[in-house]
């Protein structure tokens, strides 16, 4: 921690951009990563690791095409597996860009002008990363299609009383509104580009996807407006995505997943999961390209409270569920507590514990909230635990329900792994070429942050 | 009608402040067709140079309640008139059911309008523009400021317009051809 905060006040009112700089410098910086800084040898093996992973990944679902589901470990009673458990962690690590860009504007949060960008990226790798799982989950993917309520000859119509029907909806409603608002964002910084690049063909791509932005008042006013809008819009949005998500559980009536707990407790372990991966991003970005300044230690430091208060709420979830088990007095549901700490899972749910609820806590101190080394450890604790609570949510749920005649065990195959792990991989490929093809961090909104940008009446 | 070989005088300002004030001055000074451009968003500018009509809330207003009407009536008409289901003889058009959707779909269209209906009043895309001509213009993405008055304005006059943007001191001024 510097010197010059002294006291956890200090840093609160510690500046969310470094001293020094100018409109001028702000935009050099940023733009320079994408324009003139050159590609460097640990970008190339970064970016070449995760496109063999993605490779690895198109491998596991073509042989997923020709053999069908049954390479995978889903087996009667436990239908739903990795697939799942992968959606909702995909899905709820895509919370945290919403919820940086859209709640904390409309909260006035002007910190969050440093990361929302690829905080916003991240959000639509995670929800394309998420969207495989359920496509290729139906069993049939090539007719995935059906989901969609469109006039066939079939002379059907999807069931709307389903809560998978308002999956469908809602994360594609989701990917929609994600991909405009990252957009939306994008446009005056691609204009900037547009006017920075010496290359005329670039300047051409660039121009076009800024649609001709030039910066005129009246623009700037409906775009503020649109921009505000939108993250209205946007905020009822999040909470709704990973509350439908947790429908496709608690609607069913599966011990361990009939509660109306879920709901809250989805959400905020979506925030909570989001955060840790921002962090675990954000953290390498801004030692690698130099952006201390633009991601400073305030940055890593609220983030680190939100992750805190999250975990908190999740761990409120994970206490109502104990309680109710024994509170509801169903013994279905006592059983479900019992299992999950004596039951053959109950490794995974103490390791989901430690993760979730006991390591997080060492964020109480302030030392290793600003430690960008500790938070990245942190932040992987983090993302495994919230695998792991989707893992006991599915499988230990599923191998142990009403009838014992029906009981079994899930073992994930190896093409389970290689799904998933491809999927990290697709993931962090398109991070890496996000970062060389735009701007990672908003420049117009860093702009405002100067002191030059206020105007007096 | 003849089209003008000028587009507008353009005068180039270096702070946020000095723009405010030159395109206050502007304005006050009975001139209507006038723009203004900036790196970022600037409070009130838009108010200065007389725009007051922002129609996008409007526009996203309409978008949102034609998503959620038509989300509803979707579902009502798939799941009650064209394919009713009889399960467990529980009523077809279960409209607490259906509410999910209908948000869903009121957000979907709302948004989708606020981004297609704020390009579309700005007149975007528009990859050419006459403003472009003017070489330093390139930097109203960086740091520099930028007011111009339209030759199509009433109180325009070549010279007497660019002798009074000059008294706003400016960093420069120059012609827009167009």
């Amino acid at each position: 921690m510097p010197e010059q905060y002294k006291s956890a006040t200090d840093l609160e009112r510690a500046p969310v951009i470094g001293p020094g700089y100018t409109f001028g410098t702000v935009t050099e910086k940023i733009s320079a990563i994408v324009l003139t800084r050159p590609a460097t040898n640990g970008w190339f093996i970064g970016f070449g690791i995760a496109f063999m992973l993605t490779m690895m990944l198109l491998f596991a679902l073509g042989y997923l095409f020709l053999k069908g589901v049954g390479i995978w470990g889903v087996t009667i009673p436990i239908g739903w597996g990795f697939a799942i458990i992968n959606f909702v962690w995909w899905i709820g690590i895509g919370h945290a860009g919403t919820l940086i860009s859209a709640i904390l504007l409309l909260l006035r949060q002007s910190w969050r002008n440093s990361i929302n960008r690829f905080a916003e990226a991240m959000t639509l790798f995670a929800v394309a990363c998420a969207g495989i799982f359920p496509a290729v989950h139906v069993g049939r993917p090539w007719l995935a299609y059906w989901l969609f309520p469109y006039p066939n000859t079939m002379r059907v119509w999807p069931q709307f009383r389903s809560p998978l029907m308002w999956d469908v909806f809602a994360v594609s409603t989701y990917a929609t509104i994600s991909a405009l608002f990252w957009f939306i964002g994008l446009i005056p910084d691609l204009a900037t580009l547009r006017d920075r690049t010496e290359k005329r063909w670039l300047k051409i791509i660039y121009g076009m996807l800024s649609f001709g932005w030039r910066g005129s008042a009246r623009h700037w006013h409906r775009y503020e407006t649109a921009y505000l809008l939108l993250a209205g819009l946007a905020t009822p949005l999040v909470l709704s995505v990973h509350t439908v998500v947790s429908f496709d559980f608690a609607i069913g009536i599966v011990p361990g997943w009939h509660t109306t707990i879920f709901p809250p407790y989805f959400v905020a372990g979506a925030i909570y999961s989001g955060f840790a991966m921002v962090l675990m991003l954000a953290i390498p970005i801004r030692k690698i390209y130099g952006l201390e300044d633009f991601i400073t230690e305030r940055h890593l430091q609220n983030s680190a409270k939100v992750m805190l208060a999250t975990g908190l709420i999740v761990a409120y979830g994970y206490g109502i569920e104990a309680f109710m088990g024994w509170y509801s007095g169903d013994r279905y549901d006592a059983f479900t507590l019992w299992n999950r700490l004596h039951g053959p899972y109950a490794m995974w749910y103490y390791s989901l514990l430690a993760c979730n609820i006991f390591i997080p806590q060492v964020l109480w101190i302030r030392k290793l909230r600003t430690s960008p080394i500790a938070l990245f450890f942190i932040s992987g604790v983090i993302l495994i635990g919230m695998w792991l609570e989707r893992f006991i949510i599915v499988a230990v749920s599923l191998t142990r329900d009403f009838l014992n005649s029906s009981w079994g065990m899930y073992y994930p195959t190896r093409w389970d792994w290689m799904t998933f792990i491809g999927t990290l991989g697709m993931f962090l490929a398109a991070m890496f070429l996000f970062l060389r093809v735009l701007p990672a961090i908003s420049i117009f909104e860093m702009r405002t942050l100067l002191p030059e940008a206020e105007v007096k009446e | 009608m003849k089209r003008d070989p000028i587009y507008g005088i353009m005068a180039e300002f270096d702070s946020a402040q000095a723009l405010v004030d030159a395109a206050k001055k502007t304005h006050e000074a009975g001139y209507q067709k006038i723009d203004a451009y900036s790196p970022f968003p600037i409070e009130g500018l838009a108010e200065e140079i007389g725009f007051h009509r922002d129609e996008v809330p409007l526009v996203v207003l309409i978008g949102g309640l034609i998503g959620g009407c038509s989300g509803y009536l979707m579902q009502w008409w798939m799941s009650a008139v064209d394919y009713p289901l009889n399960i467990g003889g529980k009523p077809t058009h279960s409209w607490p059911a259906f509410i999910v959707i209908t948000f869903e779909m009121t957000i979907l269209f709302a948004g989708i309008s606020a981004v297609f209906g704020m390009l579309a009043l700005n007149g975007l895309p528009m990859p050419y523009h006459p403003v472009f001509n003017v070489p330093r213009f390139s930097s109203a993405s960086k740091d520099r400021f930028f007011l111009i008055v339209f030759s199509s304005d009433k109180k325009y006059h070549a010279l007497e317009t660019r002798r009074f943007l000059e008294g706003l001191a400016p960093k420069s001024v120059s012609e827009v051809p167009s």
